[in-house]
């Protein structure tokens, strides 16, 4: 039963790791920009909607109605002023701007925040539980799954179904030519980032709502997802989900071995499927 | 001759340090169509490119309707009725047939030819209309893109070796299209390597070579060996 309960916590852990992940994917799917500081913006997501709470008095999770579209804008301008100029055939350049980015965010984090750590007091759905026969869930992870799960329905529907997520594939598939058809790829980039920042700060949101957080909390948010991005497959949004609960439940299962297992065991599984299915599980890029 | 729709003025680009044309000069007159030739490698692509913004330019040395244009980026260019149809094809492959029009009517001029019209050009793309772009035949794919410039609604299309890989039957048939895009009242520029299909089709010629002007004039006035001479630079 103990084997049951942890496979059932580690997919709703999983939700957590696609939150992490599904900015990440979407960017490198539009754009093949890996962004080193993909976990620092979630931690300065994180931040932001500490300084929004505590000056507003606001839920943690209202404060999402601030702190979305302030990360989304910031996204954005940070796409159009700065990485824009780095995209290129070469990956090499957004990879080192952006990881000066990271070291950036952390010490300014650091300068403005100290070392001490955070977290957002998000009441009585912390530890809030459903009984589901002998396991029980806990409502603020399965509240992270599911919003996990609308995110990427939405976003596969906004790819899919509309005329932006059209001219987000064009400029994927063929960006000169996705020019000359009138598509500035230069907005869509920073829209696709935009949207990427979305997504982060409701990652930074959740996490800081489960787990004590300080400046230094991003690379390890951003190796969890960059690992669901990778077991899920390249390109593919429904795959990231399920790289992260393959994530999570590694962990979840590791963690049943032994506590000091449950990183390691998530690490291992990463390097297992990467030799077994070096293209991850559903790769939709060639 | 009324003035000129489209005109290249000693325009020079390149890619990089590589300069591929020279002080290029020509003039597209409105409702005509001007053969582009040129060996490989003679800049044709490059000048589509530079004429589109692709590549940088002088802001003179493009004018369109009247306008100078060469500052302008490439994505003003469909609004404004400047259409490509690239050598290759180059089909967005994660979009469908339908959606590959679409996304060109969106960035284009509204106009007569929709999608619609198109199939009814191209009755063979109606029933792919949903279909990958990529699982359509090279001759059917090379009438997507044509499709994707008239949606547009262009007054000008730049024709990029639209024969290119294609049998000679499929190739018959693509340019027999040409004519009803013609009489709509667009005007166009066909870079062609079947020099006697260009010379019967074509108001005016321009030959390049090395990435210079070597021949321009009506194309009544060469005859097919001049044309050729030109082309292989003697
Ligand atoms: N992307 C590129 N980068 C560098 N040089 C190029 C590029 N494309 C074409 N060239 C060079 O520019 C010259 C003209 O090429 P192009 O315009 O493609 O010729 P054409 O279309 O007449 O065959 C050639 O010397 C070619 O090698
Ligand atoms: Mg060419």
């Amino acid at each position: 039963m103990a084997y049951v309960d942890a496979v059932v916590q580690g997919i709703l852990l999983g939700g957590l790791y696609a939150l992490f992940a599904t900015g990440l994917s979407l960017i490198f799917g539009v754009m093949r920009l890996v962004n080193i500081a993909h976990g620092d913006f979630i931690v300065l997501g994180a931040y932001l909607a500490l300084v929004v709470v505590q000056a507003t008095g606001l839920h943690p999770f209202a404060s999402l109605i601030l702190v979305v579209p302030l990360m989304a804008g910031i996204g954005y301008a940070i796409q159009r002023g700065l990485l824009n100029r780095t995209l290129g055939p070469n990956l090499l350049p957004p990879i080192l701007v952006t990881f000066g980015l990271a070291v950036v965010i952390q010490n300014g984090l650091l300068t403005l925040f100290s070392t001490d750590t955070r977290r957002l007091a998000a009441g009585p759905i912390e530890t809030a539980s459903l009984s589901l026969g002998p396991i029980s869930v806990g409502w603020l992870p399965l509240a992270t799954f599911a919003v996990a799960v609308v995110l990427i329905l939405g976003l596969e529907l906004l790819f899919y179904r509309t005329a932006m997520g059209r001219a987000f594939r064009a400029t994927t598939d063929d960006a000169e030519m996705a020019r000359a058809m009138g598509v500035n790829t230069r907005h869509v980039h920073a829209l696709a980032m935009a949207l990427s920042f979305a997504v982060i700060a409701i990652a930074g949101v959740f996490l800081a709502a489960r787990s004590n957080f300080d400046p230094f909390s991003g690379p390890a948010r951003l190796i969890f997802g960059f690992e669901a991005v990778i077991i899920g497959g390249l390109g593919s949004l429904w795959g990231t989900l399920a790289g992260g609960v393959v994530l999570g439940v590694a962990q979840a299962l590791g963690a049943q071995i032994s506590p000091q297992f449950q990183i390691l065991a998530g690490h291992l599984v990463f390097f297992l499927i990467l030799a077994v299915r070096p293209r991850g599980l559903f790769p939709r890029m060639e | 001759m009324s003035d000129p729709i489209l005109s290249v003025h000693g325009l020079n680009a390149g890619y990089g340090d590589f300069q591929a044309l020279f002080g290029i000069d020509l003039a597209l007159a409105e409702g005509s169509l001007l053969g582009l030739v040129g060996a490989n490698g003679a800049g044709k692509s490059t000048l589509f490119k530079a004429i589109l913004g692709l590549l940088p330019r002088g802001r003179e040395a493009v004018t369109f309707a009247g306008q100078p244009i060469g500052h302008l980026r490439p994505e003003a260019m469909l609004r404004l009725g400047l259409a490509l149809v690239p050598e290759g094809r180059r089909l967005f492959r994660s979009l469908s047939v339908e959606e590959n029009l679409q996304l060109a009517a969106q960035g284009g001029r509204r106009g007569d030819w929709t999608v619609e019209r198109v199939f009814d050009l191209f009755p063979a793309l109606r029933e792919k209309r949903h279909s990958p772009s990529q699982s359509l035949s090279g001759g059917q794919q090379q009438m997507v893109s044509i499709g994707r410039a008239l949606v547009a609604n262009p007054r000008v299309i730049l024709f990029d070796e639209v024969s290119l890989g294609l049998a000679p039957i499929i190739v018959n048939d693509v340019y027999a299209a040409l004519p009803a895009i013609l009489q709509s009242g667009i005007s166009a520029i066909v870079v062609e390597q079947d020099i006697e299909r260009v010379r019967r089709m074509a108001d005016t010629l321009v030959c390049l070579n090395e990435g210079r002007v070597v021949l321009a004039g009506p194309s009544a006035d060469f005859t097919k060996a001049q044309i050729t001479h030109a082309y292989f630079g003697g």
